[in-house]
């Protein structure tokens, strides 16, 4: 436990609920939310792009944390769910014509459902066996999308008009990334809550002993289907925003690629920790445009280096993965909790 | 009749590369517990070192044998010295993480190197075709069988006669008692990987010459996980099982069904041997109910 969570003394019930608790947190979550508030106005229409790729990735990594962090159930097949998520909302939207608020919502049940039926082979299935059958199903998910041309089109690109609700039309990013960041606030707050829940508590119960738990009265079956289907939940609202926000959706967007970028995501944050799941979304989404960036300026000295930028991201991508598992398991969250001991110990070691 | 023929020779060739695949995968996880997804990622290196070495460098095709399985060998020991032993001990997810972050940097690597595009395919088995019953056979494909069925054949030998073939048996059922008998766990761990990736190139050089040389060589990984499914995780003589039966069930479904679904065939079974019969067809069984 990093000392900066230690010694906090709760003099009421009241304040023992409170998800922040020292001056210090309170503090630094206003300057978080000031600076949510301000990127749009600061930042250039590139890097609010960026910045509204973040705020999807943020609601996939916290359902993918939620899943393989805090209930140890490894799963590849984020990209399949995303899939799902996009297509239900974008048909609903553009076959049955229902307004695109009801689209998500029911883009994320429907997603719910279909990842608890996936979850089903983890009810027998652990560990490596699990993440294979998981990679199972996120091919079988794509290969649905690809062939049932009657239903998604095929492999042809689903387009879909821009999104307008009670006469106001989002035209550009700046209008999407207050939609988009409402969402992955709330799904950050209803993460962050889920785990001082009797269902929250029995998903750690099951990641950190699973026979245990089952002799303390926790039902292993029902745990793992509802972690299956909560994390396929947020999955589902970032397909489903993720549609209706590039205005595109193409089964290219949902391969295996998109679930190791995840799984990535939250390694690189941290497994079991919403907060390191924002961390690593923003990382990982900054990092190949920062990449890009590099090589744009780098091509005046070597003219090259704008087609070799694509590959370069791969191989960074690759590295930061291993470099991260060798040096800090942990994650970003880690790291960032070992600066703030530092800091608040300092010029003592500990 | 010619048909199917001809669907069963191209499902065994396919097959036999599948099981080389497949085989570098069994040996990792049998020796070391790590679950490989970087194994299709060393067919791509091994198809474009080959493709190097015989066509840019315009060595002769046996030369270009020997230094596309020394690259091999020698990353495959520099994987497991500097990646994955700082993994041991760690969850499965880490170590299933390290190897896919491997497996970018491979093909990152390939990219940056040799780009996308589809190179030209370095030939060195013998080209033209065979008529059998009607049926038209690339001899390339024969080849490519005959050649897959001596090395898996000087594997089995291997683990059953040589050496160092037992101790890495010995270490598989047990690392403290290998340990115990003198056993350097490292180097059979070391040894592993190297041989893992021995064979995967071999597999790539096969397929290289088959179907050409391009980044989409790095999808023939994922098939090896149906195979190892079927044949059991931990046995030698499965991934030869799995790789005939996954190359032919894919290539009949092609042939007689269509429409894409041989694409996805393998996961179908994949799944259904997990929910059935999760050690495959000749792995160990172990139970542990929950």
């Amino acid at each position: 436990m990093p000392a900066s969570a230690t010694g906090v003394h709760h003099r009421s019930y009241a304040s023992e609920l409170t998800l922040r608790h020292t001056r210090a947190e309170r503090f630094r979550l206003l300057l978080i939310l000031a600076a949510v508030v301000m990127v749009p106005f600061i930042v250039t229409p590139y890097w609010l792009t960026i910045a509204n790729q973040i705020g999807i990735a943020v609601i996939g990594a916290v359902g993918l944390n939620i899943l393989v962090g805090y209930t140890g159930q490894i799963s590849l097949g984020q990209g399949g769910f995303l899939a799902v998520g996009a297509y239900t909302s974008a048909l609903l939207h553009i076959r049955a014509d229902l307004p695109v608020p009801v689209c998500i919502a029911l883009a994320v049940i429907t997603t719910a459902a279909i990842g608890a039926l996936f979850g089903v082979p983890a009810l027998r299935l652990k560990g490596l066996y699990l993440a294979i059958a998981t990679l199972a199903s996120q091919e079988i998910i794509l290969f649905a999308v690809r062939t049932w041309d009657w239903l998604t089109g095929g492999v042809d690109a689903i387009s879909l008009p821009r999104l307008e609700v009670g006469g106001f039309i989002f035209r550009q990013d700046f209008d999407w990334y207050w939609v988009i960041m409402a969402f992955a606030v709330l799904a950050v707050i209803t993460g962050r809550n889920l785990f001082r829940t009797g269902l929250g508590r029995s998903f750690m119960a099951v990641r950190d002993q699973d026979i245990a738990a089952s002799a303390m009265g926790v039902d292993v079956t029902r745990t793992k289907v509802l972690a299956f289907a909560i994390s396929s939940a947020y999955a589902g609202l970032a397909g489903a925003l993720m549609a209706h926000y590039t205005g595109i959706v193409t089964w290219e967007r949902f391969t295996l690629d998109v679930s190791v970028l995840y799984l990535a995501i939250i390694i690189v944050g941290g497994l079991g920790s919403i907060a390191g799941s924002v961390y690593g979304a923003i990382f990982m989404i900054t990092l190949p445009a920062l990449i890009t960036r590099f090589g744009q300026d780098f091509q005046s000295i070597w003219p090259q280096a704008a087609e070799k930028v694509p590959a370069v991201q791969v191989i960074v991508f690759g590295l930061v993965i291993v470099l991260f598992l060798i040096f800090e398991p942990r994650g970003l969250n880690r790291i960032w909790q070992r600066m703030k001991d530092y800091i608040r110990f300092w010029p003592y070691r500990y | 009749m010619s048909d199917f023929l001809q669907l069963t020779l191209f499902g065994l060739s396919n097959g036999a590369i599948l099981a080389l695949a497949a085989l570098g995968f069994v040996l990792i996880y049998k020796a070391t517990g790590v679950i490989n997804f970087a194994q299709g990622h060393f067919l791509l290196i091994g198809a474009y070192v080959f493709y190097a070495a015989m066509i840019v460098f315009g060595f002769h095709w046996s030369l270009s044998v020997l230094i596309g399985v020394a690259v091999a060998i020698v990353l495959g020991v520099l994987v497991e010295r500097f990646v994955l032993r700082p993994m041991i001990g760690e969850e499965a997810i880490a170590v299933i993480m390290v190897t896919i972050g491997l497996s970018s940097m491979f093909a990152g690597s390939v990219q940056f190197l040799f780009g996308t595009a589809p190179r030209e395919t370095p030939r060195f088995l013998p080209s033209g075709a065979m008529e059998l019953a009607g049926a038209t056979v690339p001899w390339s494909r024969i080849w490519a069988i005959g050649i897959a069925a001596v090395v898996l054949t000087a594997f089995t030998l291997f683990f059953t006669r040589s050496r160092h073939g037992i101790a890495m048996r010995a270490v598989a059922d047990d690392q403290q008692a290998a340990l115990a008998i003198g056993i350097s766990v490292r180097r059979v761990f070391a040894l592993a990987w190297a041989l893992a990736a021995a064979t995967a190139v071999v597999g790539g050089i096969l397929l290289a010459n088959l179907t050409g040389v391009s980044p989409a060589l790095a999808g023939f990984g994922l098939v090896v996980f149906p195979v190892v499914i079927l044949g059991g995780l931990d046995s030698v003589p499965g991934t030869i099982a799995g790789g005939i039966i996954i190359g032919l069930l894919v290539q009949y479904t092609a042939g007689y069904i269509g429409g894409g679904f041989e694409q996805v065939i393998p996961f179908v079974v994949l799944i259904g041997i997990l929910m059935v019969r999760p050690y495959g067809l000749f792995g160990q069984v172990r139970i542990e109910r929950v």
